[in-house]
């Protein structure tokens, strides 16, 4: 029976269940709904990242299109191989994605992310960041955001978070976006939009992790919710240079629309040690970052 | 066609004519010729092919191992520090048992920074799965090339290849070239096979996720059984090459006046031409001498080698490359060879950092290593032509490495 | 002519199934129990199932797939009218 989902959302499952990723994994679901969104005519590059595992052990795979497995740094060089040979083979309107956690983007990634931007492959390059080396035991890295718990830095991070988003759209790509897992219509349909256009294409995914950001595995929608309405998480695109809030961020210009961050940050145990001065501190690293957002939306 | 081409332009000529379909390279010296005339051939449209412009030599080769599970036959090329910096991608590409042929034009590691030629950097990468030829001159660079091609493409083989050849003295030096065209090359290396596994939307698969003990170690066994296999296939196709063509490199060896040579000198790349002139010299003083040439150092020769020097009164090995702390690389495959024949191998490291070993320093080394197995003291190995002054001012005296 | 090697066999290649690491049901601590007489059909818990461990009947309601399922809790946290419960195995 049809349901007025699937126009947006297809039931066709590509992304087979029993999987090894833990239960509420991010990292899973926004692989999934990849899937949904671009279908069969998909090839999915991953360098080493928590989906080397979520996508099963040899010699079964929970992922029903092509995978290509490659090593950390690469994952970006070897979309652009691939994305140049299905070109000069007449396959050229096969989706060639990057599938990468934040470490393979942000740190040892993104050289050849930069690069490959820069040459403007025929790529769509998704990060999902949960802020962290979760796969190895959640140490940190260039996104962990300011002050966050993690095995390397047990009393919070001191820096704040990179903003790879920014990065890529300085590359003058075509397409760059964020999205959140509370709201896959606003996902989906930004992969949909990279899928139609050529060239190098660009999403970042907030990918909530139950066990690395310490909160109970039911909350993962729930916590990518509050990242949004807190306006610690943007949703955005910058399509041919021009920046467009979208979906809820569109009415979060407003401080007094935005929900305080604490609200966010007190579900989360890795901001379990955050004195009242530090959730101060993030308020104001938000706040500044909206700021800057105004004034961009304004020219 | 005859044209005068340096090695480095050989090996392009080798690329265009083996119809490669995508080049993925970064540029560093001494290679930068061989993909300078490559994105020429290509922006000519000489070539139907894509060139990808990478970042860095890691991502040259992830390219490369992108394009070539997309199906392409693909083609790089690099030297010294882009070799070891690519080189995690290396064992990908030779796990992922993946056609690749890629140009090592060989050149010392830094620091200090050195431009000229050595064999450590590639040999460093002897034990990762990828087929190791080795070259001496420009013709040869690009005959090599072509028949590397049709060996790892072979579907008892499908490993990749590396194709050795001296910095400056092969890769700048011109000399006439014999030239394939394409279409002539094509008789001999047909367009590449869907093998081992081409990316395909109606049957998908993933490759290389997470392996558990009880599997893993097939594949490295049978990565090793396909090796053994390359030995035949390399002999085959110089073979057919030559019959084809006209020219042909002994497959794994090349050898010069050994049939009833008593002392055998074994060389690899550009010094055999000065070590073929010493041979020539030798013999006319009276010594019994002969030439092996290594072509190929994976899959290592080792039946034909000790066929060839175990009943050799003197098997003088000169390695232009040093483990640090154990001698050269090929003395100590070939000494672990022949341990149980009464041939003395005398391990001799020359040419370091590109200094310069003529043909008389081979005469040298020849008469001193006779001397050295007359006297029984042949030393685990020895180094050649090092400044003894200058270690005495550095270090208060000078030591020999320890004799065996 | 028919090689005799299998090509997919000398190279890590995986295919696709289900049940890559079993049957994670048996992770489960607390079971997802959809009270039919609540369910609006809105899907919003096949949705946002990071395990595609809920199928959509003919009629479109939801169905836990209990074999894979490993009780995470969003579907039940993400009912618009609490209409699934989480209950301890």
């Amino acid at each position: 029976m049809s349901h007025p989902l699937f126009k947006v959302i297809p039931k066709e499952e590509y992304f087979l269940p029993g999987t090894p990723a833990c239960p509420g994994c991010p990292a899973a679901l926004g692989l999934r709904l990849l899937l949904k969104a671009l279908g069969p005519k998909t090839v999915i590059v991953i360098p080493a990242c928590c989906s080397s595992i979520i996508q099963g052990a040899y010699p079964r795979s929970a992922i029903k299109v092509p995978l290509i497995n490659i090593a950390f740094a690469a994952s970006a060089a070897t979309a652009s191989g691939i994305a140049e040979a299905l070109e000069l083979k007449g396959i050229g309107d096969a989706n060639v994605v990057v599938w990468a956690g934040d470490g393979g983007t942000a740190d040892i990634g993104l050289q050849g992310l930069s690069g490959a931007a820069e040459r403007g492959h025929n790529i769509i390059y998704v990060c999902y960041d949960n802020e962290a080396y979760m796969n190895t035991g959640i140490q940190r890295s260039g996104a962990t955001p300011y002050m966050a718990w993690t095995t390397t830095t047990p009393t919070g991070k001191r820096e704040i978070k990179k903003d790879i988003p920014l990065i890529v759209a300085m590359h003058r790509v075509p397409y760059v976006a964020t999205a959140a897992l509370a709201y896959p219509q606003d996902y989906v349909m930004k992969l949909r939009k990279a899928a139609a256009k050529k060239g190098f294409k660009y999403i970042h995914l907030l990918a909530p992790c139950p066990p690395g950001w310490r909160f109970d595995s039911s909350k993962t929608i729930e916590i990518s919710r509050l990242a949004v309405e807190t306006g610690t998480w943007v949703l955005y695109e910058i399509e041919d240079g021009k920046f467009r809030l979208t979906g809820p961020s569109k009415g979060l210009i407003d401080k007094s629309k935005r929900k305080p961050v604490a609200e966010y940050l007190r579900t989360q145990g890795r901001f379990s040690h955050l004195s009242d001065e530090d959730m101060a501190k993030i308020q104001k690293i938000v706040d500044e970052n909206w700021e800057w957002i105004k004034r961009w939306l304004e020219g | 066609m005859r044209l005068v081409l340096t090695g480095n332009y050989a090996a392009a000529y080798a690329a265009k004519a083996a119809k490669v379909e995508v080049v993925s390279a970064y540029p560093i010296t001494p290679q930068t010729q061989v993909v300078e005339k490559l994105s020429e051939f290509i922006e000519r449209g000489e070539m139907n092919a894509r060139y990808i412009r990478v970042e860095s030599e890691h991502s040259a080769m992830a390219a490369c191992i992108g394009a070539a599970m997309a199906g392409a036959r693909v083609f790089t090329a690099t030297s010294a520090h882009g070799l070891i910096y690519m080189s995690e991608m290396l064992w990908w590409a030779a796990g992922a048992r993946l056609p690749i042929v890629m140009g090592v034009i060989t050149r010392a590691m830094a620091p200090p920074w050195s431009i000229w030629s050595d064999h450590c950097d590639l040999l460093s990468l002897r034990d990762i799965g990828w087929i190791i030829y080795f070259c001496e001159n420009a013709q040869e660079v690009f005959d090599t090339i072509i028949q590397a091609y049709k060996v790892a493409e072979n579907e008892e083989v499908l490993l990749p290849a590396m194709v050795g050849w001296d910095a400056f003295q092969t890769s700048h030096t011109a000399e006439p070239v014999d030239v394939l065209s394409p279409d002539e090359v094509s008789k001999y290396l047909p367009p590449r096979r869907p093998l081992p596994y081409v990316i395909d939307f109606e049957r998908p698969f993933t490759h290389g996720s997470l392996c558990y003990p009880d599997r893993y170690m097939e594949f490295r066994y049978l990565m090793d059984l396909s090796m053994s296999k390359a030995k035949k296939a390399i002999v085959e196709a110089d073979e057919e090459y030559g019959d084809l063509f006209g020219r042909k490199y002994g497959g794994v060896l090349e050898k010069y006046l050994c049939e009833d040579a008593e002392i055998a000198v074994v060389t690899m790349g550009v010094l055999s031409g000065d070590a073929r002139y010493a041979v020539d010299i030798l013999r006319k003083e009276g010594y019994k001498v002969g030439l092996v040439r290594l072509r190929v150092v994976r899959p290592f020769p080792s039946s034909e080698l000790k066929k060839e020097l175990k009943s050799k009164k003197l098997v003088c090995v000169i390695d232009r490359n040093i483990s640090i702390g154990r001698g050269g690389i090929l003395g100590t495959e070939i000494k672990a060879l022949l341990k149980n024949s009464s041939a003395n191998v005398v391990n001799v490291v020359a040419g370091i950092g590109g200094r310069d070993v003529s043909y008389e320093d081979i005469v040298n080394i020849v008469k001193r290593s006779l001397d050295l197995v007359e006297k029984g003291e042949v030393p685990e190995y020895m180094w050649y032509g090092i400044d003894k002054e200058y270690v005495v001012k550095a270090v208060g005296e000078y030591y020999e490495p320890p004799a065996l | 002519m028919e090689s005799k090697i299998k090509f997919d066999l000398i190279t890590p290649i995986s295919y696709p199934g289900e049940g890559s690491a079993g049957a994670t049901g048996s992770w489960r601590v607390f079971k997802p129990i959809i009270d039919r007489e609540k369910c609006r059909k809105c899907l919003l818990c096949w949705l946002y199932c990071p395990e595609a461990a809920i199928r959509v009947s003919e009629e479109n309601y939801p169905e836990i797939i209990y074999e894979y399922c490993k009780g995470c809790g969003i579907c039940a946290n993400e009912c618009p009218v609490k209409a699934i419960s989480m209950v301890e195995e």
